[in-house]
């Protein structure tokens, strides 16, 4: 009974988020959601993959990485690669998109994580540029003009990687080794006092989020046709950034509503594309002068319906669902 | 003599770089902060130089000077409206700020003239070849680096030598005791950001008329390459962002010259994720312990 109590908000977000999953699969199939909001839904999904994975690296561990598209862009091109070169199913181009990001993430990680700060966002800036650079200069991905790729993206697939990344995150944050990266945040050189080897979290939080952010390139190159260098520059790793800090440095759910709220934004001012930067960067700046923490700070939206004390980190978020 | 060749390019490059990395070194000594929005007063710089040169028709000093005076009051307004209620804000609060601040810039700018490109006036300057034992310099290169280093040397003359330079390096020091001392702290940093953000203005005339194509996103990468420079040279001080700027273009040059030219941009974030693993003060800085 006490094992019910303490997981019910879970298996009751569980049971929401697999019916949203069921109510969408058949507005789909039945055609009553046309194109253009299958289109954003799935960027939506997308998107919220990219800001969870984000705040895992920034808001749980507290490392400020601005170099996310980097890994975004190694998953697209891994899992194209597979599927298209290799003709490999799309499960092995997810899961290459992954474990390619994750790599990715290992491999800058473990250097850069000794740095701190503004050296760390720097380094991460740097690197995302230099995997664009990269990709614009081997011509097995086609350089500039990029790689077609077939339309493999369905919503069963969009979902599924949606519950695994937010419900890895929210679990992680609430377990052992998400405290510690708590406590990183916190203040390292106390938590490495407490006998924390922060190094090793710090990479493994890296580490994470890279392979969820890989999956969600896995998505997007499967979902749009064509992937280009271009799709990767530094101003999606801001657009990652803003749906984090936005939605509040250490939130996961303020992320999921940040990353939704500002996709429909954006969306709806797809064809003046100045003024969504204009008001995107007037948005950042007005919330950093009178609002640091965010909109949510680092309180869950479940905090809302609680009226005990609320646990910190998000379990019960199974999908966007919860937002409403 | 084609790496001597290669070399003279560098060096041209490099004083742009230079001057952009004395902006962010200068900042980054004085309140610790990235100023990410540099590279955009940068492009401000050059903009507001190529139209005082078209509509009012002005020489190539002049409309310098304009730009140098314009991006002054753009870098002391965004420090006054942006950075300045950030004092005591969190490390990450503040990136993010200017992160904002870049976009705004770039963005404002596009909306007000579009994004197309202009190409600068080439007759701003005489461009005459000479010829120096089989390397052709054009007059137009030393013509830059000649400008870069009066900045430079009037630059250490500003910080070395005034009153306002003494108060810097103070502040730059120590805040706290600077403020005791009866120095204004507020007043110092904005004249810290009048100064390098004129020193940026003045970088981007010099960059359009040595690559003649402007544009409103043409701050980000050479920002950043200069914020580069700055970490080379040891971020803070400002002999190693003079040294880091020439030293990152030369290297430009040569990747350039070696047949790479295509990587060219991607060496300096090598440069700087290799700098920030083994000797992350930088070439003239010296390694400080955290203090807990």
């Amino acid at each position: 009974m006490a094992t019910w109590k303490r997981t019910r908000g879970f298996w009751v977000s569980v049971i929401l988020a697999f019916s949203f999953f069921v109510v969408v699969e058949w507005l789909i199939a039945s055609g009553t959601l046309n194109i253009f909001y299958v289109n954003t839904l799935f960027f939506m999904a997308i998107n919220v993959i990219l800001a969870v994975s984000l705040h895992l690296i920034i808001g749980i561990t507290g490392q400020f990485s601005i170099g996310h598209a980097g890994f975004f862009a190694v998953g697209a091109y891994a899992s194209a690669i597979m599927t298209m070169k290799l003709q490999l199913p799309f499960a092995a181009g997810v899961l290459a998109a992954g474990v390619a990001a994750a790599l990715a993430g290992l491999i800058i990680g473990v250097p850069s994580l000794r740095l701190k700060g503004d050296y760390l966002a720097i380094a991460t800036l740097g690197f995302g540029e230099i995997v664009r650079i990269a990709l614009l200069n081997i011509d097995y991905v086609g350089g500039a003009s990029g790689m077609t790729v077939t339309h493999m993206t369905t919503w069963p697939w969009v979902f599924a990687c949606l519950f695994a990344t937010i419900l890895v995150i929210a679990n992680f944050t609430n377990s052992t080794h998400g405290r510690a990266c708590i406590s990183i945040r916190e203040d390292e050189i106390a938590a490495d006092a407490m006998g924390i080897n922060t190094t090793y979290y710090k990479v493994a939080a890296f580490v994470i989020g890279s392979f969820f952010a890989g999956i969600a390139g896995a998505l997007y190159a499967h979902h749009f046709y064509i992937i280009q260098p271009s799709n990767f520059g530094f101003l999606k790793s801001f657009d990652i950034l803003i749906f984090v800090v936005l939605g509040g440095l250490g939130s996961l759910s303020g992320a999921v509503v940040a990353a939704v709220l500002l996709t429909i934004v954006s969306t709806f001012l797809q064809n003046y594309p100045e003024t969504r930067m204009i008001i995107y960067s007037i948005v950042l700046i007005l919330v950093m002068l009178y609002r640091p923490t965010g909109l949510m700070g680092t309180k869950e939206l479940s905090s809302l319906f609680k009226w005990r004390k609320a646990a910190q980190g998000g379990m019960n978020h199974g999908g966007k669902n919860t937002v409403a | 003599m084609e790496l001597i060749q290669q070399l003279v390019n560098g060096i041209s490059l490099g004083s742009i770089y230079a001057l952009i990395a004395l902006g962010y070194t200068m900042v980054y000594g004085i309140v610790r902060l990235i100023n990410f929005a540099h590279g955009d007063v940068f492009m401000i710089g050059s903009f507001v130089g190529f139209y005082a040169v078209t509509m009012l028709g002005v020489g190539f000093f002049p409309a310098l000077l304009l730009a140098m005076a314009a991006c002054a009051v753009l870098g002391v307004v965004i420090e006054r409206i942006a950075y300045k209620p950030l004092r005591n804000a969190t490390r990450i609060a503040v990136l993010i700020t200017a992160i904002g601040v870049s976009l705004l810039i770039e963005y404002v700018t596009i909306y007000l003239r579009g994004a197309q490109p202009e190409a600068y006036p080439s007759t701003l300057l005489s461009d005459r070849n000479l010829e120096l034992f089989g390397v052709v310099i054009s007059s137009q290169s030393l013509f830059i680096l000649g400008t870069s280093l009066v900045l430079m040397v009037l630059l250490q003359f500003i910080v070395h030598r005034t009153k306002i330079g003494k108060a810097m390096r103070a502040v730059s020091h120590d805040a706290e005791a600077a403020r005791l001392m009866g120095i204004n702290v507020d007043n110092t940093i904005s004249a810290t950001f009048a100064i390098g953000s004129a020193l940026a203005g003045a970088a981007g005339v010099i960059f359009g008329i040595y690559y003649t194509k402007i544009e409103p996103l043409m701050g980000i990468l050479p920002g950043l390459k200069a914020f580069v420079a700055a970490v080379l040279g040891g971020i803070g001080i400002i002999p190693g962002a003079m040294v880091g700027g020439l030293l990152l273009g030369v290297i430009e040059s040569l990747v350039s010259g070696l047949g790479y030219s295509l990587w060219r941009d991607g060496v300096a974030f090598v440069i700087l994720i290799l700098i920030l693993i083994f000797r992350p003060a930088g070439l003239f800085g010296k390694n400080v312990r955290e203090k807990v």
